[in-house]
């Protein structure tokens, strides 16, 4: 696995939370890790899984509209 | 006229063959008809009887109930439509009329012309091809909207999200959605989507009307903007049964704005179950890889075990073992040897016993210092000698030599 810097998890949106989820669990299933880089994935993924269980249960739909001035805001 | 006129009919016979002609007529057997609706009558039959008319002419028309019952409008007098059906012969008076089979407001025939030609061109570009569909984002974080702010497509498509999918972002584009104005708005908006949103997904919608009011989404350059779209494009226009050319162009047609909803977005259920057995494979690969951790620190440790000193130590131990083993065994065949080799020699010493020869009758001769006399220049007469014979001695006197 590439080593890259690992992005604040609660700043994700479920879409991309949800992608580098599938990503840990097939790099845990594919690739060849020392014990301790599983370990370390592992706990990436469970942060990621709560995240995304948070999201779900929290979620409210986000509206916002756009003018030809710009943008204006309307939580609904 | 001659002497063998032709044969004088009865009215019912002109009437009749009238009838006939027309109903085997090609052309009369499948025409649309345009006209004003006037003198509409509805009779608790069912059937539904009118006369079209222009400025100069008229026609009756009949619907049978059958037909009456699938029209998609609403007849009201002065209403202008196209008719479509057969022209035939009432024969009890004589009356030309049309058996109506379907009904469209007026202008919509050069509409759905200029629909057909529209798509055969832009089909022709491919345009329309399969292989230009873009899959739809699985989860899309943000979904842009192309609609009225005012329509009900908006509020159908805005529930739809919040009890299916709550956790997008929707950003709504207005646009009006008819009228000469909307194509060009209508592609500003979408461009406005494009350029700043950037959604993941874009759903481009309107509520139901006629083909008029839904001709916006049958605009060449609207249909374009739909095909060149940088966000992939879900349409939900009008109800299930309508088909725009911006529908074609979609990378998804939906059947109604609901529906565009719904195509796009996974259900929020179906996230949890998604979410849960990922968790499960997350959970259950770290508990495969530790236990297969464990398995392979156990082998090494046998591993480990078999190459240890202590093997070495015992199996030292079980040489020096073996060479004791064998030091003894040849310490025993040794002494055997030995032990044989002595009993040889005392059967050797046995035979070289002089007490032996005495038996066999031979006597030893010695002086009396003990000197043995093994030869006569020993002795001279008169000299004392011991001779010993097997079963004792006795002295002697040399006499004569």
């Amino acid at each position: 696995m590439p080593k890259k810097v690992e992005t604040v998890i609660e700043e994700l949106s479920y879409e991309k939370a949800f992608a580098e989820l599938e990503r840990v669990v097939s790099s845990l299933e594919n690739d060849q890790l020392t014990l301790d880089e599983s370990m370390k994935l592992f706990a990436r993924g469970q942060s990621l899984v709560e995240h995304c269980s948070k999201l779900l249960d929290t979620a409210e739909l986000k509206v916002q509209t756009l003018t030809k001035i710009g943008i204006g805001e309307k939580e609904e | 006229m001659g002497l063998f006129a032709q044969k004088t009919l009865s009215v019912s016979e002109i009437n009749h063959y009238l009838k006939e002609l027309m109903e085997s007529d090609e052309i009369l057997r499948d025409i649309w008809i345009t006209g004003e609706i006037s003198t509409l009558a509805r009779p608790g039959s069912g059937h539904i009887y009118f006369t079209l008319k222009d400025e100069n002419s008229s026609l009756r028309c009949v619907i049978w109930k059958m037909n009456a019952l699938r029209l998609q409008i609403m007849l009201q007098t002065g209403m202008a439509v196209e008719a479509h059906g057969a022209i035939g012969v009432y024969e009890r008076d004589g009356q030309t009329q049309l058996y109506v089979d379907a009904i469209r407001l007026a202008g919509e025939g050069a509409l759905y012309q200029e629909f057909l030609r529209l798509r055969t061109k832009l089909e022709a570009e491919g345009l329309f091809a399969q292989e230009r569909k873009r899959p739809l984002p699985p989860r899309p974080a943000t979904i842009g909207i192309v609609t009225s702010p005012t329509g009900a497509a908006l509020q159908d498509i805005l529930n739809t999200l919040r009890k299916h999918y709550p956790i997008a972002k929707v950003v709504i584009s207005p646009t009006s959605v008819q009228g000469s104005e909307a194509p060009a708005e209508i592609i500003a908006a979408l461009d406005l989507l494009n350029r700043i949103t950037k959604p993941d997904l874009i759903i481009v919608a309107r509520g139901g009307g006629s083909l008029e009011d839904l001709w916006a989404f049958n605009d060449e350059n609207v249909v374009r903007a739909i095909a060149a779209s940088a966000s992939p494009i879900v349409t939900g226009i009008g109800h299930e049964t309508d088909f725009t050319l911006a529908d074609f162009a979609a990378d998804l047609r939906a059947p109604t704005p609901t529906g565009a909803a719904v195509l796009s977005t996974p259900d929020i259920s179906d996230l949890l179950n998604e979410l849960s057995s990922m968790t499960e494979h997350l959970v259950g690969n770290l508990e495969d890889k530790l236990a297969n951790s464990r398995r392979d620190v156990h082998e090494w440790e046998q591993r480990l075990l078999r190459v240890t000193p202590i093997w070495k130590v015992q199996d030292d131990r079980q040489a020096v073992d073996n060479l004791v083993n064998r030091m003894n065994r040849q310490v025993v065949h040794l002494l055997a040897l030995q032990r044989s080799g002595l009993s040889n020699c005392t059967q050797h010493l046995a035979a070289l016993d002089p007490q032996a020869i005495l038996q066999r009758g031979f006597a030893l001769v010695s002086k009396i210092d003990g000197t043995r006399v093994n030869s006569i220049q020993q002795v001279v007469t008169d000299d004392q000698v011991a001779i010993t014979v097997s079963d004792g001695a006795f002295h002697a006197t040399v006499r004569k030599l």
